[in-house]
């Protein structure tokens, strides 16, 4: 997954990043073939060099050697809702078929089963971001063909539904999970799965989503990481606490 | 001013109480005063309630939550809020919600003495479906829908920061994330802070000054007071604490136990970081000194 999603970046771009994964693949990127990204955090770190995978996202670390700081009203206004971050990172408990994502609730908003943590930055991440990565795990829980609250809307009904809505950001570009590599139609807006990573079989992902998935023909195979790659993963980044969401 | 004097004089049931610092510089020991206080009905207000309102809800201080990301950063879930909003335990919790941008926006509307703000966000999520102080507004210049939010007003803003003098003229530094806005937008404002310094070291550094003295009602000087969260500077986040917090608190007498040993049982921030004295040594910050600049003409 940190692999796949670390390619998709191209050098000097602006990115949006979280805690987890995303922030692995940054790292990553940053350390492999993008040195000139420039990695923005919503708690105000604009061009962050972290020297640890920072524990959260307002680890001091992320300011240490940074470009900046500023507060967060002004990483919202004038980086994200001026236009200038080229890709946001999400993450989520569910997404659907045209990448509409749930971090939010498990079940009814008013009685819910599961009471997640919400949006924080994801809502406007998506509406506003020029491309959207996500990163989830599959399975068929966090594939659901509906998800149960749309925290951050993806392309909505598919179709021209988000363009005519006037969002400004993109919306969903990529979704990279532990099996694969999904893109979205350009017409539809429905998810398509586009590669394979190595070990993982078609039959699996079929399973572990819960609609009938479309699959691109032909089907890639996600390149395995590089030794260059897993050099950088375990000698530089391995040594941080284990990143979970937040 | 004490922490305790401060806490019983600005700080009454039933009022509304933004405790800001985004994941750095949380004001830990004025909640844990507050908890020691037994306030009630409470409507707690942050971007990210993290462990600090975790506690608070579990000891019974709130009534209601606004927020907009309720988890243990970097770590996982906060279960005392989420068995008050799954279970109604030990009380029901009403929910107020936002994203980060959206509750950011409220304060500073408030901080602006606006009634709302506009913000390009929101199209297409079911966050206004929930919320219905999320209100469409259309701009008189281009007739472009905007979705908006109503300004919010707290009754007390209790922060964090590295410094203050004796007036309560504040600096801080790092990730200050909306400090400054939950300040100006309170009617009343308590600053914690590492150390008070004279009034010269503040004003020989004015650009550091999140917020000047006469929109400061009470500052207490309380090191350590934001352990277990960071300050930059002065020391890291205690991420062994984070990380055992999911475990504390996953039952409710897990919780209480804790309350009862750190909280109820201690009766200052000095004691709690008496019996801390290793573990403040071993967070203690390393040294990343800038450059003086010239403030000269």
């Amino acid at each position: 997954m940190v692999t796949a999603a670390a390619r998709l970046l191209r050098d000097a771009e602006v990115v949006f990043v979280g805690i987890g994964v995303p922030n692995v693949a940054v790292n990553l990127a940053r350390r492999t073939h993008c040195p000139n990204l420039v990695l923005i955090y919503e708690s105000g770190a604009i061009g962050a060099r972290p020297a640890r995978l920072p524990i959260s996202i307002g680890d001091p670390a992320l300011v240490t050697g940074a470009l900046g700081v500023c507060s967060m009203p002004e990483v919202f206004h004038y980086y994200l809702q001026r236009g200038l971050i080229d890709v946001g990172f999400l993450g989520g408990a569910q997404i659907d078929r045209f990448g509409n994502l749930n971090s939010t609730v498990i079940g009814d908003y008013a009685k819910p089963k599961i009471r997640l943590p919400g949006s924080g930055g994801a809502c406007e991440i998506a509406v506003l971001a020029r491309r959207v990565i996500v990163v989830i795990p599959h399975g068929r829980r966090a594939f659901p063909e509906r998800v149960d609250f749309i925290t951050s809307p993806g392309f909505l009904g598919g179709g021209e539904e988000r363009a005519r809505l006037g969002l400004p950001g993109g919306g969903p570009e990529a979704v990279i999970t532990d099996l694969g590599i999904l893109r979205f139609d350009p017409d539809t807006k429905e998810m398509i799965l586009t590669s394979l990573h190595p070990g993982a079989s078609l039959d699996q992902v079929r399973a572990q989503t819960g609609w009938e998935l479309r699959v691109a023909s032909p089907l890639g195979r996600t390149e395995p990481p590089s030794a260059g790659e897993l050099r950088v993963l375990r000698e530089e980044l391995a040594a941080s606490p284990s990143p979970a969401s937040g | 001013m004490t922490m305790r004097d401060a806490m019983a004089r600005l700080v009454r049931d039933g009022e509304s109480v933004v405790m800001e610092g985004f994941t750095h510089l949380i004001p830990f020991a004025a909640g844990h005063e507050l908890i020691r206080q037994r306030r009630r009905d409470l409507t707690l207000i942050r971007l990210t309630p993290d462990l600090l309102f975790d506690q608070m809800i579990a000891a019974g201080c709130a009534r209601k939550l606004i927020f907009s990301w309720a988890g243990n950063p970097g770590v996982g879930s906060l279960h005392a809020f989420r068995r008050a909003v799954e279970e109604g335990r030990p009380r029901p919790l009403e929910l107020e919600e936002y994203s980060h941008f959206g509750l950011a926006l409220r304060l500073q509307a408030g901080a602006s003495n606006l009634p709302f703000l506009p913000t390009r966000n929101f199209d297409g999520s079911d966050l206004p479906g929930v919320n219905p102080r999320l209100q469409q507004v259309v701009c008189p210049y281009t007739g472009q829908k905007l979705w908006a939010v109503p300004a919010l007003e707290p009754d007390v803003a209790i922060l964090h920061a590295q410094r203050a003098d004796e007036e309560g003229t504040t600096q801080a530094w790092g990730l200050t994330g909306v400090l400054k806005e939950a300040a100006f937008a309170a009617r009343r404002v308590v600053v914690v802070v590492e150390e008070i310094v004279s009034a010269e070291v503040i004003r020989r550094d004015p650009n550091r000054t999140l917020l000047p003295g006469f929109r400061v009602d009470a500052v207490v000087e309380e090191p350590f007071g934001a352990h277990p969260s960071y300050v930059q500077g002065y020391y890291d986040r205690d991420n062994d604490f984070y990380q055992k917090w999911e475990e504390i608190s996953r039952t409710e007498e897990g919780l209480q136990d804790y309350l009862e040993a750190w909280v109820y049982g201690v009766p200052s921030r000095q004691e709690y970081a008496a019996r801390l004295q290793a573990v403040r040594a071993r967070l203690r910050a390393a040294s990343a000194p800038c450059e003086p600049v010239n403030y000269g003409y």
